[in-house]
């Protein structure tokens, strides 16, 4: 091919690639929307204060999901108060402290034979250990044990990867300066670091809100009586389960409202959670990297 | 010698660095005055950067790293089992090839060592920082904008950011490995005359791949080839009366 062709074919290779690109960003974006078009525009109709924090109805209609809703933020602040600590300390640990060794090659193995388990799987798992070898039935804190260890390996991944990102010279400015490790890890490669792990964390949370078939089988079907029962023994069926539940036995007659309702809620819930963590530490974070950083 | 010049301040004796199996420093003795400014010169590779480090023990960190030989500063060997090194790091500072300031604020920045030690009151640390940065030579040009963020201000900026926060701790020793190169001419003869002024008070080893640099403003050059160092002397013998063939080759540009 002459060079003019070879330059003229190169140059329309270029634009329709960057229109498939564009096309497929459009197309993402579009997705995005009609999906929450769809589960908003059913949802939303009839959403009343009631409706949020009342009783769910065995039999008749007009129930409502104040108690699964509880049981779904408790059960993913509780699952992340059991996961963060020891997620966040085996990720500092490989990004800073790990040598390159057998130690370390067993860590990772395990973290990512973890991370391929089917949750479903984690859901028997905790059923056997957590709900009745240990005794806890099906609970708020069988659940969110089950949940800790399913998050587990994505708080690690994500701790391990943020702190990696950052430029080796921040430790190297820090050590230099007379700090330790543990000095260096808390004021500067931590709080540089949050933007990353923050979103990995609301992810995780994200996860939390939103997960089933793990439930079903350590925290339960049932809820509790009381609106606000803050027993971590009691039974804990969150908002995913009950959403499930409603649709594989619509008993009531107002299911399908019900349905589309509690669909609303749930993604409005993972859009709060987010916001009630990501709102505060960004503020913080724009505080520590001074004015006028990107 | 130099007028300003004192005694030995730091003392190198028959030091061998290895990484690993590699042999990378092999028995270098030296003596570099205090209050003085001693360049460190050689072609890449020559072990130039991981000499400076074992001052700082920054080599530390590299897993795999040996050292064996005395390396004292004051008479004290800072190798001896149980020495501080988190004292020792703050009596020698290190300023690094890339400007390296943390994501934070100027003012936090240079704040950071003192807080690292204690020093808590604002004030306090207010003053600090104002003196470093004076120091630095970078007090008129950020002291507006205390608060904003160290990366927005140009890498010459950074750079003499860099050695206030060093400042800041109150060393003795300033080490500096290759501090101009990620600059422009104009930031780089900023640093020279900073350079100079600060050898009064503190004692200052530089490594430079520029020689013009090295005889513009060392008082001392020590001329390393791989691993060895082959002379040490007054910059201006060095560069006018090598006493080693190899020196006077890479000194004329035989090699290098």
């Amino acid at each position: 091919m002459g060079a003019e062709r070879f330059t003229r074919w190169s140059r329309a290779t270029d634009r329709i690639m960057t229109g498939l690109l564009w096309l497929s960003a459009l197309i993402l974006l579009g997705v995005l929307g009609w999906f929450i078009f769809a589960v908003l525009k059913d949802g939303l109709r009839g959403l009343s204060w009631q409706f949020i924090s009342g009783q769910p109805h065995p039999v008749t209609a007009g129930g409502g999901i104040g108690p699964p809703l509880f049981n779904t933020f408790y059960v993913t602040v509780l699952s992340l108060v059991l996961s963060l600590p020891v997620g966040m300390g085996a990720g500092i640990y490989l990004a800073l402290y790990a040598r390159p060794g057998q130690l370390t090659e067993w860590l990772r193995l395990g973290t990512q034979a973890l991370a391929s388990v089917p949750s479903i799987v984690m859901g028997l798992f905790g059923m056997v250990v957590f709900s009745q070898a240990m005794g806890l039935g099906f609970s708020i804190l069988s659940g969110s044990l089950a949940l800790a260890i399913l998050n587990l390996p994505l708080i690690v991944n994500v701790t391990e990867q943020s702190l990696r990102d950052l430029p080796a010279a921040y430790r190297d400015a820090s050590l230099a300066l007379g700090a330790t490790q543990y000095q260096t890890l808390v004021r500067v490669l931590l709080p540089a670091a949050l933007p990353a792990l923050v979103n990995g964390i609301a992810l995780a949370a994200g996860r939390a809100a939103g997960e089933t078939a793990i439930l079903v089988y350590t925290a339960g079907v049932s809820t509790s009586r009381r609106l606000f029962d803050f027993n971590p023994l009691a039974p804990g069926g969150t908002l995913a389960v009950y959403l499930w539940g409603i649709k594989a036995n619509p008993i009531v007659p107002d299911w399908r409202e019900i349905a589309n309702r509690s669909a609303a809620v749930l993604l409005l819930v993972v859009l709060a959670i987010n916001l009630l963590l990501l709102g505060p530490v960004r503020l913080w974070h724009r505080r520590f990297s001074g004015r006028g950083a990107r | 010698m130099p007028e300003a010049a004192t005694e030995s301040k730091i003392s190198v004796t028959d030091l061998n660095a290895y990484y690993g199996t590699a042999h990378v420093l092999k028995g270098i003795t030296v003596a570099f005055p205090g209050n003085a400014v001693s360049a460190v010169i050689g072609p890449s590779g020559c072990g130039k950067s991981t000499f400076i480090r074992t001052i700082n023990r920054m080599n530390d960190t590299i897993p795999g790293f040996r050292v064996s030989g005395r390396v004292t500063i004051d008479g004290t060997d800072i190798y001896a089992p149980g020495t501080d090194v988190v004292t020792l790091r703050r009596r020698v500072g290190m300023v690094f090839q890339r400007p390296n300031p943390f994501p934070m604020s100027i003012f936090d920045n240079v704040a950071y060592g003192p807080r690292l030690h204690g020093v808590r009151k604002r004030r306090e640390l207010a003053d600090l920082v104002e003196k470093s940065l004076q120091a630095a030579g970078l007090w008129d040009e950020v002291k507006d904008r205390l608060g904003q963020s160290a990366l927005g201000l140009s890498g010459g900026q950074q750079q003499r950011l860099c050695i206030a926060r060093c400042l800041a701790v109150d060393p003795e020793v300033l080490l500096m490995d290759e501090p101009a190169s990620a600059l422009d001419p104009s930031a780089t003869a900023r640093l020279e005359d900073l350079i100079d002024s600060l050898k009064s008070s503190y004692t200052i080893i530089i490594v430079t791949h520029n020689m013009q640099q090295a005889a513009r403003i060392s008082d001392f050059t020590a001329f390393f080839l791989s691993g060895e160092l082959v002379e040490f002397g007054p910059t201006q013998r060095i560069f006018t009366r090598p006493a080693d063939r190899r020196t006077e080759d890479y000194i004329t540009g035989r090699f290098g």
